[in-house]
């Protein structure tokens, strides 16, 4: 932020405690609304801590073997079964929407309205495309017999967690991906230019929404990499 | 504030961007690291190996998804120390749960598996 009254604050570590200790404002320059997501998220990460842990300790805990993921969650591609292959193009697809996310914010900022406007769209998409191959490995794993109190492949736990973690995930997507559409409309119709007035509030709507919405659906992909890692590749 | 002083402050507020290669850049390290961490399942690499490379990984990507796409890098400091600091009561956590777990795993194959 090249606020210039920021430049007169004290730098590095002194910073922390004098703008905490401040008058009126904690987070300087810091948009209301971009502070209030980052809480928000903040939260949201104890939320998902908690599953993992507990899948951790659920894991760690259990004398039956673990199922094997990459077994589990390999699909056949020409009658070669691959492992974590749809895990695998999720991945993917989430990251290409992440930066397209990340372009849109740019764009935003920089007043192209038009590219802004396509780059959500395009995230949306992404989002979209993920949450359709996630109910694809839900329906294909309860065919298989996966239930959240028994599964085939190994120890009981296995399904709850897979179902919790993953479920609660695909909802922030799918939610995402609703709010996505509905800034991709706004952009369109130049409400970040115009300044006109939000459905829920009164206040001038303006570009730094779009990073607020970014922070969200980075947050999204951000918890992704860590099911990634913990839960299909560990 | 009256409306007008709202909007002229509002004009007044410059647009900070970044150039499109630094995203770009984080953007194809992101596709690099998730293909190796999907190499380590794919050429099943085992034990310590395993485990520290798929860390390794996925803190890294964290990292650059957090510092750069969520702009935590260009953020003021005392919003990035109120949003990191809280991470090591998850550690903390972490390690109660880790100690908790082998508890519970070895007073199973106690009563379970040797039957008390």
């Amino acid at each position: 932020m090249s606020d210039s009254s920021l430049d007169n604050l004290p730098k590095g570590w002194k910073s922390v405690p004098n703008d905490l200790g401040s008058d009126q404002t904690a987070f300087k320059g810091v948009q209301w609304g971009k502070a209030m997501m980052w809480i928000f998220l903040l939260s949201d990460t104890f939320i998902f801590s908690c599953f993992l842990i507990s899948y951790m300790k659920g894991r760690g805990s259990t004398v039956v073997d673990w199922p094997n993921t990459s077994h589990v969650f390999s699909l056949d591609f020409m009658g070669v079964p691959v492992p974590l292959l749809l895990i695998a193009i999720m991945t993917f697809v989430l990251i290409t929407s992440s930066g397209t996310m990340a372009l849109a914010v740019k764009y935003g900022y920089e007043k192209n309205r038009k590219m802004c406007g396509h780059l959500i769209l395009a995230t949306a998409i992404g989002g979209l495309i993920f949450v359709g191959m996630q109910a694809f490995e839900w329906s294909k794993l309860i065919h298989e017999g996966v239930r959240p109190w028994s599964n085939p492949f190994g120890a009981g736990q296995f399904g709850s967690y897979f179902f919790m973690i993953t479920g609660f995930h695909g909802t922030h997507v799918s939610i995402g991906v609703i709010f996505l559409f509905i800034f991709a409309r706004k952009v369109y119709r130049g409400d970040f230019d115009t300044g006109r007035r939000g459905f829920f509030t009164t206040m001038k709507s303006d570009y730094v929404s779009i990073e607020i919405l970014g922070l969200y659906w980075h947050f999204v992909d951000l918890v992704w990499v860590f099911i990634f890692a913990f839960f299909y590749l560990w | 504030m009256n409306e007008k002083t709202e909007i002229d402050k509002n004009k007044e507020k410059p647009a900070q961007t970044h150039k499109i290669g630094i995203y770009l850049w984080i953007w194809g390290l992101l596709f690099v690291l998730s293909f190796f961490s999907y190499m380590v399942d794919w050429y099943q690499f085992q034990g310590i190996l395993r485990w520290s490379l798929i860390l390794f990984f996925m803190f890294l990507k964290a990292g650059l998804i957090m510092a750069f796409f969520m702009h935590l890098f260009w953020e003021r400091y005392t919003l990035v120390n109120v949003l990191l600091w809280p991470m090591t009561a998850i550690a903390c956590f972490v390690g109660l749960m880790v100690a908790e777990a082998k508890y519970t795993f070895f007073s199973r194959l106690i009563y379970f598996v040797l039957g008390g």
